[in-house]
């Protein structure tokens, strides 16, 4: 008994306002009227791979120092107000940009947009916060990396092995050495350069008025001065021409594991880059995916597979260069050379083979119910908006991006596997303690 | 300039959604809630499986764990790559996972999509087949599976904990031994669906877009035809909690101490049960607590200290953790003491409390403020007896 897709192409609808401040600040308002609930996030267009050299992790080290103080505003101060109106708030640093949210019951949004432009305006430095805020990162550092099997495997061993420059290569957690040696007047220049209105986006979405934003807006961010914003360098690399092949050891880890990365085109170029998005899925969503079947259900040589575009593992907000990255992990009894063979097999099928429409139309079809789900929160909702407008200039995409997917093709999926040759990649191995 | 912090608005007051409930003659519960929004509906099914004490509770764990692993990869009509592919093409997910107490189902579809899943759920259910190689080859990639949870640090401290609350009881084992995994054969995962995947005990809720009559209906036209009967188990009382010395295990090399405290906390039914709630805030359940101010934002010795509290059915409790550098393991452990001490003898400010209150009524609100946080919330009250409202 065949199950049928569903007849009705599922469709998100929300009203998006869009304006800019003389300031250069841009604005995108999604009104919803159904939860009394609203989210704000501010995204500055500055991540890792602008860092300068000597100064590894120092655009995630600033992050934790927007948290520390501000114009107004003492340290904790930031998290008592927005926690003791009963919300939630976070950062994060990514490869091509660093953001800071909140979600908060409604009635605290004039509140919290109050405390974001309050940062925004300048962020208060001092020696303490910075040595307690280096010796925190190097605990998460610790946490998440040094004391975690496959800690940091691969969006930080897959990197030097990818890539050439600096900016693309280099460990944007950061080297110990070059935390510590991070000085305030960094810190002030770093905010300078990049944390300029110009340079930003704000969203505000859920049970909002987008009037009532946009003069709480003006009257909290309109006074910031405006800052001359340097225009983005290109961070684009010649591609690949033989593979590169790299090992690291993982004395925690108690089986091997392996890392395949590809650079796939400019994800500014959608039509070009979507069928990739659609092609990573075909290959690992779920146990109808080329190599879960293949590799989990027939081979049975793995322990699990996963594959993602994106250093980061999110396709949608990463700028070029970027990779599609297959990762496995397997038994020490399974030759890695095994794995890597069998990954290759069932890439050169579907290049040479194809795959059919309905293949694409079920895998498209999960895509779809995944992104709406993801949009569904408030908190989703903004920070895809904020990703759309800081890196296309259209927070529209919100809307348009399940009927983008819908018009990928089986031919431009198998043509893009196509270019997922052995000549243009990098495979990394993790290698347990135990096979030394 | 000095600019003015704006004073909130008047807080809306929160609604409580309606829940339409209704029951079919198998005896399955069934909750629906409207929530329109993205095309979607959230599915989840808790299904009662609580676990002996002693040796046949870590047989049993065993044998849930690996049941909850392969119920997925066959039916009596479909194999593990038709039902996915079947699955995709409704744009729906739907997984099984279990603890000491239930078996869980959590799905989300495309919501014109709503009455296939609820077939495929039907299916799994009463043809479920455990066919015998797919049972052997994730049985084999459970166990590797374990080997790889067990190489971190967090979950070393946290068995150890749990033994030590716990015993003999079943929950003790977060994750079961590997050894009792090999030993877990296809037939009996047969024989232990049979007796336990019932509808007797069991609850579904649905939340989306959907309108409850219409989501009734179309649970009752899919799951009425599984009317397998059995006994309602229910979890042995847990051990009292002693205080006990610190366990110290040894870790070589480890660049951090993984810090981890528990013990035994109210019931949400308890008089004391808010008033915990707000003192597990005040202590370390958030950000602007006394703990991460003094160990984290003061001290520097860790990121991510935290306590929070959980409600297992027979017992609910509270748990602390935070990963310090390992030269600083002394003096956290010092200040998390001298915190500890200082909530149980120095009255809590009024501004602390009115924050920790306000955060506790906030979250609530945002918890329940999309479809998958709203299905969360309403089928663990349920299936913990408790009612939304």
């Amino acid at each position: 008994m065949p199950t049928k897709t569903p007849a009705r192409s599922p469709r998100a609808s929300f009203t998006v306002d869009r304006e800019q401040l003389s300031n250069g600040l841009r604005v995108v308002v999604l009104p919803d009227r159904s939860s009394p609930v609203v989210s704000v996030a501010v995204y500055y267009d500055v991540g890792m791979r602008s860092e300068p050299e000597g100064r590894t992790g120092f655009a995630h080290l600033f992050e934790h120092l927007m948290f520390q103080g501000s114009a107004n505003l003492a340290k904790t101060e930031h998290f008592t107000y927005v926690q003791g109106s009963g919300g939630v708030l976070n950062g994060s640093t990514h490869v091509d940009y660093t953001n800071y949210f909140e979600v908060l019951p409604s009635n605290a949004a004039e509140l919290a947009l109050f405390l974001e432009a309050d940062r925004m305006r300048s962020v208060a430095l001092t020696e303490e916060n910075l040595d307690n805020q280096v010796a925190v990162v190097q605990n998460e550092i610790r946490v998440n990396v040094q004391n975690r099997p496959y800690g940091g495997f691969p969006w930080l061993s897959m990197p030097p092995l990818l890539f050439e420059s600096f900016a693309n290569s280099h460990d944007g957690y950061g080297s110990f050495v070059d935390l510590e040696a991070a000085t305030l007047d960094d810190a002030q220049s770093f905010f300078d350069s990049y944390y300029a209105p110009g340079n930003a986006v704000l969203t505000v979405a859920g049970d909002v008025d987008t009037d009532q934003v946009m003069r709480w807006v003006n009257e909290q961010f309109g006074d910031i001065p405006g800052r001359e914003v340097a225009p983005l360098p290109s961070f684009a690399e010649p591609p690949l021409t033989a593979e590169r092949w790299g090992v690291v050891d993982d004395r925690l880890a108690p089986a091997p594991a392996v890392a395949m990365a590809w650079r796939v085109p400019d994800p500014a170029d959608l039509p070009s880059y979507l069928p990739f998005v659609v092609l990573a899925e075909v290959l690992t969503d779920g146990d109808a995916s080329r190599l879960q079947e293949r590799l989990l259900l027939k081979d049975r040589i793995a322990t699990s597979v996963g594959g993602y575009l994106g250093i980061m593992g999110d396709p949608l907000d990463a700028r070029d260069p970027t990779p599609m990255m297959v990762e496995v992990h397997h038994a020490s009894e399974v030759p890695v050379r095994t794995v890597v063979d069998t990954v290759d097999s069932e890439l050169s099928r579907l290049a040479q083979d194809g795959c059919d429409e309905d293949e694409v139309a079920r895998t498209v079809a999960r895509m779809t119910a995944r992104y709406l789900r993801d949009v569904d929160p408030v908190l989703g909702r903004g920070t895809h908006a904020a990703v759309f407008e800081q890196q296309r200039g259209r927070p529209e995409l919100l809307n348009e991006l399940p009927v983008l997917l819908a018009e990928v093709t089986a031919e431009q999926v198998a043509a893009a596997a196509s270019t997922l040759g052995l000549d243009n990649r990098a495979v990394l191995e993790l290698r347990p303690a135990g096979d030394a | 300039m000095t600019r003015l912090v704006p004073q909130l608005a008047k807080a809306k007051a929160f609604k409580v959604p309606t829940v339409t409930e209704t029951a079919l003659d198998n005896g399955l519960r069934v909750l629906v809630l409207r929530r329109p929004g993205v095309p979607l509906v959230e599915l989840r099914l808790r299904i009662p499986f609580a676990a002996p004490s002693g040796k046949r509770g870590r047989a049993h764990v065993a044998r849930v764990a690996l049941l909850s692993d392969t119920m997925l990869l066959g039916t009596e009509r479909r194999d593990a790559p038709t039902l996915a592919r079947d699955l995709q093409s409704l744009g729906a997910t739907l997984s099984v996972g279990a603890d000491a107490d239930r078996l869980g189902f959590g799905g989300s579809v495309l919501s014109g999509g709503l009455g296939g899943l609820l077939e495929l759920l039907a299916e799994l259910l009463t043809a479920a087949s455990y066919p015998k190689r797919e049972v052997r080859g994730e049985r084999e990639r459970l166990v590797q599976e374990l080997a790889i949870h067990r190489s971190s640090a967090g979950v070393v401290a946290r068995e150890a904990l749990l033994a030590r609350m716990y015993g003999n009881h079943p929950y003790a084992h977060d994750l079961p031994e590997s050894d009792d995994v090999d030993a877990v054969t296809a037939s009996q995962l047969r024989s232990l669906h049979t007796a336990r995947v019932i509808p007797a005990g069991s609850v579904i809720t649905l939340v989306g877009d959907i309108t409850p009559a219409r989501g009734a209906a179309l649970v009752a036209e899919a799951l009425r035809g599984w009317t397998a009967t059995g006994d309602v188990a229910v979890t042995p009382a847990v051990p009292e909690q002693e205080g006990r010395r610190a366990l110290l295990l040894d870790r070589p090399g480890a660049v951090q101490t993984t810090v981890r405290l528990g013990g035994a906390a109210p019931s949400r039914t308890a008089d004391d049960y808010a008033a915990t709630t707000l003192a597990n805030l005040v202590f370390g359940g958030y950000f602007s607590s006394r703990w991460v101010s003094n160990i984290r934002e003061d001290k520097g010795y860790t990121y991510s200290p935290h306590s929070g509290i959980d409600h297992p059915a027979a017992g609910s409790r509270l748990f602390a953790g935070a990963d310090v550098a390992t030269d600083v393991t002394a003096p956290a452990l010092l200040e998390t003491l001298y915190e500890l001490g200082r909530m149980a003898t120095v009255p809590v400010e009024q501004d602390e409390l009115d924050r920790a209150r306000q955060y506790a009524l906030g979250t609530m609100a945002l918890s329940t403020a999309s479809q998958a946080g709203l299905a969360g919330q309403v089928s663990q009250l349920a299936g913990s007896g408790l009612e939304l409202g």
